[in-house]
């Protein structure tokens, strides 16, 4: 699915990536961790190709992805922080991006499963930061591709649409979905993920399933697991 | 690339400034006409307006929708889109509707003025089709300069900047340099000097074709002989575009190595 070799990158002196070297393999929940600056939302956004690496090769369904741009037809995105361009309404963007993939998408479903039917002729600028993510979730997940990425999807959510998102995650899984997530809420990695990818100053440190990393650490309790990652060395 | 065109061009027409950028020139137009009385007389007039007032207004927009439409960039950069055609079609929108703005503030009092009878027809869309020019070129311009810095307050100081340059500085500084080098034939430095400023070129460009040349003296007569001649008219044409088309480029090239 998504193939990353010996990937480098500096934004001026600061190494974020140095020599991520990552296999996904088709289907399965994929949990990318790391302390805050570890390269997390940088090695995503490489894979988008919104980020060009300085180094090393990135390659989305067997085709390497520089200067090309049909392959992200096969990628949904979440962005970290949900902006969106504030004159327009939630309706009017929803259908641009519709305009702009001319993919065949079923945002009704999820407008209602997120109930934004009362936001849809509002602007954006006039949401709240837990609206304007279900939006961002909408957007995400109206269309069917085969890779999801998800960056902070819990961001600003409440209770009762973050289980709404959870449903929806593991919906897309069933469906044989390869799909990605940071996120620093450790009750949710534990719940969704199947594999976790532990990033640290720009390399991965641990890769492997929740199993191999308590049996590792020691630990029982999966937060502290992820908090004791980095004492206990283990061989990628 | 004209998906994206399409939705900055709505995008802009629906905003204040471009209603407040057009029922400026509708008004400028009509006093001009009313105070003037007199159709070349007012394009006169409204050349010394326009060259200084286009490029202004084309920096200024363009740094500010640049800055401003950097959610809508990101949110379009996930898509399945090029980046060139996500710059050029957001490039194109800005320009496209100031361009419309300054078209039809100027082109309706002149029509109604009955400008299709008058023979300063040929004058004024020369004034439009300069004004065009430098509304693409200075777009173009702020464009790269806000590709190029991420801080909005560098970004406007420079895109300023360069205006100011252009606009004043480059004449105080050719200006100087014909008076220090008064002794030596300054012709064809100053028709080169000329060409490199798009501001000049425009003014240079309209000044001769409303045949008022004799006000410039000696240098006047040269610059008369060049530019007055369709030879003349042709190559300020192709370089204006040229100015055009370079920026263009850059920005292209610029957009494409740029992370996001």
């Amino acid at each position: 699915m998504i193939e990353i070799n010996n990937l480098h990158k500096k934004f001026g002196k600061n190494q974020v990536l140095s020599g991520v070297n990552l296999t996904i393999k088709k289907g399965g929940i994929y949990a990318v961790l790391g302390p805050n600056g570890s390269g997390k939302t940088t090695l995503i956004k490489s894979v988008l190709g919104m980020i060009i690496p300085n180094k090393g090769t990135i390659e989305v369904l067997g085709e390497n992805i520089k200067n090309k741009s049909v392959y992200r037809n096969e990628i949904n995105y979440l962005p970290q922080i949900a902006t969106f361009p504030g004159n327009l309404k939630v309706k009017e963007l929803i259908k641009m991006i519709r305009d702009l993939r001319q993919k065949a998408c079923g945002e009704q479903l999820l407008i209602e499963l997120f109930s934004l039917e009362p936001f849809l002729e509002k602007k954006l600028s006039t949401l709240s930061g837990g609206t304007k993510q279900k939006v961002n979730i909408v957007l995400t997940f109206m269309f069917d591709s085969p890779i999801i990425i998800l960056d902070e999807p819990t961001t600003g959510l409440d209770p009762g649409s973050l289980i709404r998102l959870k449903k929806l995650i593991q919906k897309e899984k069933q469906n044989g979905k390869t799909i990605l997530i940071t996120s620093h809420i450790m009750q949710f990695v534990e719940e969704v993920s199947d594999e976790i990818i532990y990033l640290l100053e720009g390399e991965i440190y641990f890769k492997g399933t929740k199993e191999e990393l308590q049996n590792n650490t020691m630990q029982t309790n999966f937060e502290h697991a992820i908090a004791e990652i980095t004492t206990y060395r283990t061989d990628v | 690339m004209f998906k994206i065109l399409k939705y900055s061009f709505f995008d802009l027409i629906r905003s204040r400034w471009s209603y407040v950028y057009f029922l400026f020139y509708l008004a400028l137009g009509f006093v001009l006409l009313f105070l003037n009385n007199d159709l070349s007389k007012a394009v006169i007039t409204l050349m010394n307006v326009i060259i200084v007032l286009v490029p202004l207004i084309g920096t200024i927009f363009g740094v500010m929708y640049f800055y401003n439409s950097k959610e809508f960039t990101e949110l379009l950069l996930a898509q399945p889109l090029k980046r060139s055609s996500i710059f050029l079609g957001q490039y194109l929108g800005v320009a496209g509707s100031l361009t419309m703005s300054l078209v039809f503030g100027l082109g309706i009092p002149f029509v109604l003025y009955g400008l299709f009878k008058s023979d300063a027809i040929w004058n004024f869309s020369l004034l439009l089709v300069t004004g065009t020019f430098l509304t693409l070129i200075f777009t173009a311009l702020a464009f790269n300069i806000a590709l190029a810095h991420e801080n909005k307050i560098k970004g406007f100081g420079f895109a300023v900047l360069l205006w100011l340059f252009l606009a004043v500085i480059y004449d105080g500084l050719f200006l100087l340099s014909l008076i220090v080098f008064e002794e030596y034939p300054l012709d064809t430095f100053s028709l080169v000097a000329t060409m490199f400023n798009p501001i000049d070129l425009s003014r240079t460009l309209i000044l001769l074709k409303l045949d008022i040349s004799a006000l410039l003296g000696y240098t006047g007569a040269i610059f008369k002989q060049f530019f007055g001649t369709n030879y003349g008219l042709i190559l300020s044409l192709v370089m204006l575009l040229l100015w055009t088309i370079f920026p263009i480029f850059s920005l292209i090239f610029k957009a494409k190595r740029k992370d996001f």
